[in-house]
């Protein structure tokens, strides 16, 4: 056992519990960023000027009449910019920009003394636009090659050499949407200016440091003037990562100009037409099975919608290749990868990072080639598992070094599901209704825990200890709902050896942890955990020494467990708040700066090679799913999941993540429908899902009617804080279980053997389409490369509904009614 | 008048300095609560569900959750509103606050993540928390092949609560299983429970107001007749019957009217009677009223309002705004049509009765002239014997229609015949239609496959259904033709079953 995962007597960590702020979340008390508010005098609240057009160069912007409009204190544009004009890191996402570069971009921001009259300012504020061609789908960009940023080629194997020992060879594209973060909580900031010019920010931030490094190069002052906190957020799942910042800087430029609190939220709307979103990918591909169905080889590109500047996209790019093996073997591949450049929001970091759109892809092949190999697609997934003990290594070149737990997770969740039981039910249920069938389908995930790029894998801590005995922890991570705090104090409490209430956390602020990392990656645990165990460790060595003096015994022999330090064999005590204040007296420092690096990662992004990620998690579910032959509407009839989180330092909050993860990416393969107006017409570009009425989540009716969820026993990770293994990511993939057991039972309804196509997201429309094709044998889809014609099974409906199945952007509309509810 | 003012928490607060058109959500951050959140500000997730006093059904006053978000805190003069900072018990100073049953059921389940949408949860599990006839271990039938059953099953608790009364409460974090666990955990009120006592008591009376603040003003008149005379007098008024499209209107598209008459605590609007040939419904009994006095008398309609909205929606709208803003995708037309329902208009100078059929002239326009007022919505009897709704949409919960349809059909037990065909379709037209060329295939014609067959191609080209972000042209059509097909295949398994 490594001293990192080691647990000590009576650890907290492991311990059940609640989030630490479920109190203040059910009685309302909780405060997010919008709700310092009203306890912020003077406050300025801004507004963004948002141009409706989808592309094109700005040849006037007349403020004026904005000033004009009672209320209004100033409109912030390009020209009040201090320091450098950019919402990013790559200089390519100007903060005020002179080209409108997607449907709703924020080009000037108004102040006002009321939400009320900035709204209006900002609806007086002249824009005038030379427009310009948009590009709004992925298609039209792949058409006219129009790419940014890196092209990463990842190649293992022989691919060619692959192909030729392949006794069945297909190829096939797949067109996927991306998902609205849609995070309960829009982008917030307030920002304040003290006596001393000093900026303040709260910001609903995933990324505070790197907030505060875009506020301070947008208003041109080194870092150490700006401090930014986050309180907590709302929801977050990436897409606070990056988007926050431009918006923080906005709120602090205005602060800075004029003095007083400045203050932005968007609504949903706005959120929704100016915030990035997971990307939506498209995939060609090719693949060699022998004739056992094990995969021999695989050529395939994926090109991600990056939207209008790079973003995230590179990194989100490269774990989408990464994950493409998902928990397969596959010894020849050559992967390559585009970002298209779009004429749409750019698009960013979504729990996955880009990992579940590659997953998807070789879930989605699996999926659609098994009824072709006449294997049943469970044993084809089976069969190409890695394989323990074999030292197989992932096409960039990782060892698989857990390959037992892919096969350990995939038969206990059969167990669990009493899946040998249920299919039988199913078929005896299929047998007997013509119009209703019912589907049983196992998927299984690995999924890589570190940032791939090997730098951000660092966390800090400080830990403050008082006279009294309580304990003040701060880390570089955020609160958006994982459940982090609370671990974080499980963590501080166990090393320490007290009793969890004597320890307390303060709200995330660059002033008490520089430098940090996202709270992203799944890693917030891992990277922040270890930082604060760190600390805690420096401050109970020098405890013990303390301790030992006052109990006569050498200090390797002292422990302190629940707050009470004893000598091993030994009845004398030390209360844990004597032993504090002793401390003191003796002049024995009583805080700690923590640091944890992740060691052992090696990533060469040139060659697309090494080992990027410390391990991987692992975990398989099994869904069944009833569909309703007349309309292609479905139900979730019981989900079943057992999920490696390593040993859980807090079970409630893993399993919490572990549900919600699935439901979230049940979401985004079934019912969350992004679209865009792709005609022709004057709203060319806009986005028509823009509100809770028209985007729609998962709600009450798609929750797994039932919802079984194991954490893998046993199953310690050597390499991570007290042997956990992060959580907040991989949960999202199990979801695949959802899509692939609706395509099964759409395939229930036509003749055995059909490979059936299923557009993602999977609507109940899509589905409907897919059960009539079942119903007809199949499109034809799925040819064999091996009888000469390049087999496609492309994504479009079955022969005479091509652009209808949703998954291609068809062209629609505008409709009169987009945002309004139907109730009244 | 007096002073509009309002009841929050106990404590009693002018509504002035408030424009005319904040919402009871701002109005609640402004002062200082702000555990109401506002997550999309046009009644979707209800993160700023709260509790209102309004008449009760089965007590005098119930406690009805509602989105904050779209009602005009104007609305609620001498009203008595809860919101989650009201449901915890204050502790001593210095100690925290002794949780709320449902609030100490979420929290010790895991049922907040990020917490943000958790007050507006609170609110809505409170609500049905209060319900009077929630009964605990009305167990469904067990028969898993049952599709009505299966739903029943799994929306319930066995301590009687229903999952509907969440359907317009959004999460993003939990999944909801253990959203569901709290709710399914929930006891009794305690005897001594202030909020379980207030129900005993007369509700809050509605108060004649109005209220002009920042150019708009917010006007309920005291009865009827004055209704009517503002309304002759002041045509450019904006009547407000429930407000859940308005509510959206003036958050999402910042519409700023100058006038407002709400109508819908206007007692003449607010009876139902049943005569021998019809039954009469006030057009501004809220949904949950209808739902629950009417109890499943009306099949139809009850098969209607569970797929309608979201309970926190139902426990404000109304027919006569579902019917006065004429959406050609509002879920009660096509059921009304089917049955063949009439609207009573009422002006200052008499009542008028049209049939529903002929009430819609356009694109949300209708005959109804501004001076008048939809009264009441009268369903005629006997009610056809086989009815149906079918609501197309991709969530299950709280969606807007991209088709629907309801049927009403007579059919002869003796001889099989179609003896009259209704049918109402919502989402293919300018307006809500009735499917004339199906009906005419249907009646006088033997219920069997060939007919059904038949008549299932005329549906699909009733109307001129169009492709949108909800659904495409060609499937809005297609499920025309399949519904009748579903229910051709539910009458026959049920006659076979029986």
């Amino acid at each position: 056992m490594s001293h990192l995962s080691e647990r000590p007597e009576k650890a907290v960590v492991g311990v059940s519990m609640p989030h630490e702020s479920a109190h203040l979340h059910v009685t309302g008390a909780a405060l997010y960023t919008d709700d310092l508010v009203h306890r912020t005098k003077d406050v300025l609240h801004a507004h963004p000027v948002q141009v409706m057009k989808a592309h094109g160069r700005i040849t006037a912007l007349r403020t004026e009449p904005a000033l004009a409009v009672p209320g209004v204190v100033r409109v912030l544009t390009g020209a009040d910019v201090p320091g450098v004009n950019d919402a990013g890191m790559k200089h390519d996402e100007p903060l005020f920009p002179d080209e409108v570069m997607f449907h709703g971009h924020a080009v000037a921001w108004v102040l006002g003394e009321t939400l009320e009259a900035a709204r209006l300012g900002a609806a007086a504020v002249e824009v005038e636009l030379d427009e310009r061609p948009a590009l709004v789908t992925l298609e039209e960009a792949i058409e006219a090659g129009s790419y940014h940023g890196a092209r990463p080629l990842m190649e293992t194997g022989d691919v060619d050499a692959g192909f030729a020992d392949s006794a069945h060879v297909f190829s096939g594209e797949f067109r996927f949407s991306g998902q609205e973060h849609f995070y309960l909580e829009t982008h917030a900031a307030l920002a304040l200016i003290d006596e001393n010019e000093q900026v303040f920010v709260q910001s609903s931030t995933q990324h505070p440091s790197e907030t505060q490094e875009i506020v301070a190069h947008v208003l041109g002052v080194p870092a150490h003037e700006v401090t930014v906190q986050c309180l907590r957020m709302g929801g977050g799942f990436g897409g606070k990562e990056m988007q926050p910042h431009g918006f923080a800087a906005v709120a602090a430029l205005g602060a800075k100009l004029t003095g007083r609190p400045v203050r932005f939220r968007l609504n949903r709307t706005q959120d929704l037409t100016m915030s990035g979103k997971r990307h939506g990918f498209h995939a060609t591909w090719r693949i060699g099975f022998d004739a056992d169905g094990r995969i021999q080889a695989l050529d395939a590109t994926l090109v991600a919608d990056g939207g209008w500047s790079l973003d995230l996209s590179e990194p989100v790019l490269a774990r989408a290749l990464c994950h493409i093996d998902n928990t397969y073997w596959i010894p020849n591949a050559r992967v390559a990868g585009r970002i298209a450049r779009t004429n749409t929001v750019s698009n960013t970091a979504f729990r996955g990072f880009g990992g579940p759109q590659g997953m998807l892809v070789i879930e989605d092949i699996l999926g659609r080639c098994a009824p072709l190999l006449g294997l049943d697609p469970m044993e084809l997934r089976e069969r190409n598992f890695y394989r323990p003990g074999q030292g197989q290594t992932t096409p960039y070149g990782q060892p698989v070094t857990q390959a037992e737990r892919i096969g350990a997770v995939w038969r206990q969740v059969q167990d669990d599901a009493h899946l040998a039981d249920r299919r039988r039910a199913i078929d005896a249920f299929n047998a007997t209704h013509p119009h209703t069938k019912r589907a049983l389908a196992v998927t299984g995930i690995k999924f890589g825990i570190s940032f791939n790029l090997t730098a951000f894998n660092q966390g800090g801590a400080l830990v403050l200890i008082y006279k009294d005995g309580s304990v003040l922890i701060n880390h570089g991570g955020t609160e958006m709902g994982q459940g982090l705090h609370t671990k974080m104090m499980q963590v501080a409490a166990t090393t320490l050896g007290i009793p969890l209430h004597r320890v307390r956390l303060a709200p995330t602020r660059t002033d008490k942890v520089p430098n940090t990392s996202a709270t992203a990656a799944s890693a917030g645990t891992d990277l922040n955990g270890g930082a604060v165990k760190n600390a805690c460790e420096q401050l109970r060595e020098r405890l013990l020494q303390v301790a030992a003096t006052q109990l006569g015994a050498p200090a390797s022999d002292v422990r302190v467990v629940d707050g009470v330090a004893r000598a091993l064999g030994s009845d004398k005590e030390l209360a844990w708040d004597d032993l504090v204040r002793t401390a003191y007296f003796q002049r024995v420092q009583l805080s700690a700066a923590g640091y944890y690096r992740t060691e052992g990662l090696h990533w060469d992004a040139k060659t697309f090679r090494g080992s990027p990620f410390k391990y991987f998690a692992h975990g398989a579910a099994a869904t069944e799913v009833e569909v309703d032959g007349f309309t292609g509407a479905y139900r979730i009839r019981r989900v079943d999941i057992v999920h490696d989180v390593g040993d859980s330092l807090s079970p409630m909050i893993d399993i919490g993540q572990v549900e919600g993860g699935f439901v979230q990416g049940a979401g985004w393969l079934t019912l969350e429908d992004l679209r865009w107006d792709t005609g022709d017409g004057p709203h060319r570009g806009r986005l028509l899902t823009q509100a809770a009425s028209t985007y729609k989540l998962p709600s009450f009716s798609e929750m797994p009617e039932e919802f079984h969820v194991r954490l893998m026993e046993n199953a310690t990770e050597e390499g991570a804080v007290y042997g956990s293994k992060a959580v907040g990511e991989p949960p999202l993939m199990l979801a695949f279980s959802v899509r692939e057991a609706l395509r099964q039972a759409a395939a229930a309804f036509g003749p055995t053997g059909v490979s059936v196509e299923l557009a993602s997201p999977a609507t109940p429309e899509a589905v409907y389409w897919a059960v009539e094709a079942a119903r007809g044998g199949g499109s034809g889809a799925g040819r064999k490369d091996a009888e000469g014609t390049r087999g496609r099974t492309g994504t479009t409906g079955p022969t005479g509904t091509a652009g209808t199945t949703g998954t291609t952007g068809t062209g629609m509309d505008d409709v009169p009614e987009a945002n309004v509810p139907s109730h009244a | 008048m007096t002073e509009a003012r309002i009841t929050v928490n106990g404590q009693e607060a002018p509504i002035a300095p408030a424009a005319a058109h904040t919402t009871v959500l701002d109005f609640l951050r402004e002062r200082g609560l702000t555990g109401t959140k506002e997550g999309c500000a046009e009644g979707e997730c209800g993160a700023c569900s709260v509790l209102v006093a309004r008449p009760g059904v089965h007590k005098p006053t119930d406690w009805v959750a509602v989105n904050a978000c779209l009602v005009p805190v104007a609305a609620l003069d001498g009203q008595e509103v809860v919101t989650a900072e009201g449901l915890a018990t204050p502790g001593a100073p210095g100690t925290p606050p002794t949780l709320h049953p449902v609030q100490e059921e979420l929290a010790v389940r895991g049922g907040s993540q990020c917490g943000y949408c958790t007050p507006g949860f609170v609110c809505s599990m409170a609500s049905e928390y209060y319900r009077p006839d929630r009964v605990a271990g009305l167990d469904a039938a067990d028969d898993a092949d049952d599709v009505l059953d299966a739903d029943h099953r799994h929306e319930h608790g066995p301590n009687g609560f229903d999952l509907h009364a969440l359907s317009g409460n959004l999460c993003r974090c939990t999944g909801y299983r253990p959203i569901r666990d709290a709710a399914f955990a929930v006891g009794d009120p305690a005897a001594d429970d202030p909020l379980a006592r207030r129900r005993d008591q007369a509700p809050p009376e509605p108060v004649a107001t109005r209220y002009t603040q920042d150019g708009g003003t917010f006007l309920r008149p005291g009865s009827l007749a004055e209704a009517l005379r503002v309304l002759r007098e002041r045509p450019e008024a904006v009547v407000l019957s429930g407000g859940t499209d308005y509510g959206v209107e003036v958050n999402i598209r910042s519409r700023r009217e100058s006038c407002v008459v709400a109508v819908d605590r206007l007692p003449e609007l607010r009876g139902l009677r049943r005569e021998s040939d019809h039954i009469e419904i006030g057009a501004a009994l809220t949904l949950t009223e209808i739902e629950r006095r009417l109890d499943g008398e009306v099949p139809l309609l009850g098969a209607l309002f569970p797929q309608f909205a979201s309970r926190l929606i139902r426990n404000s709208a109304t027919l006569g705004g579902n019917l006065g803003t004429g959406s050609p995708i509002g879920d009660s037309p096509p059921v009304l049509l089917a049955l063949e329902a009439s609207l009573v208009l009422a002006a200052a100078d008499g009542e008028r009765v049209v049939p529903l059929a002929e009430y819609f002239t356009g694109y949300r326009q209708s005959v109804r002239r501004p001076d008048e007022l939809i009264r009441a919505v009268r369903i005629p009897l006997p009610q056809a014997p086989v009815t149906a709704f079918h609501k197309i949409a991709k969530r299950r919960f709280d969606d807007i229609s991209s088709v629907a349809v309801a049927f009403a059909l007579d059919i002869d037990a003796e001889d099989g015949a179609v003896r009259k065909a209704r049918i109402g379709l919502g989402g293919v037209a300018a307006t809500p239609i009735r499917a004339l060329a199906t009906e005419a295939a249907l009646e006088g014609r033997p219920w069997t496959a060939e007919t059904v067959e038949a008549a299932a191609r005329e549906l699909r080209g009733e109307g001129t259904p169009m492709d949108d972000h909800r659904a495409s042209a060609l499937y809005r059509s297609a499920m025309l033709g399949q519904s009748l097909l579903k229910l051709y295949t539910r009458t026959t398994t049920e006659a076979v079953s029986s």
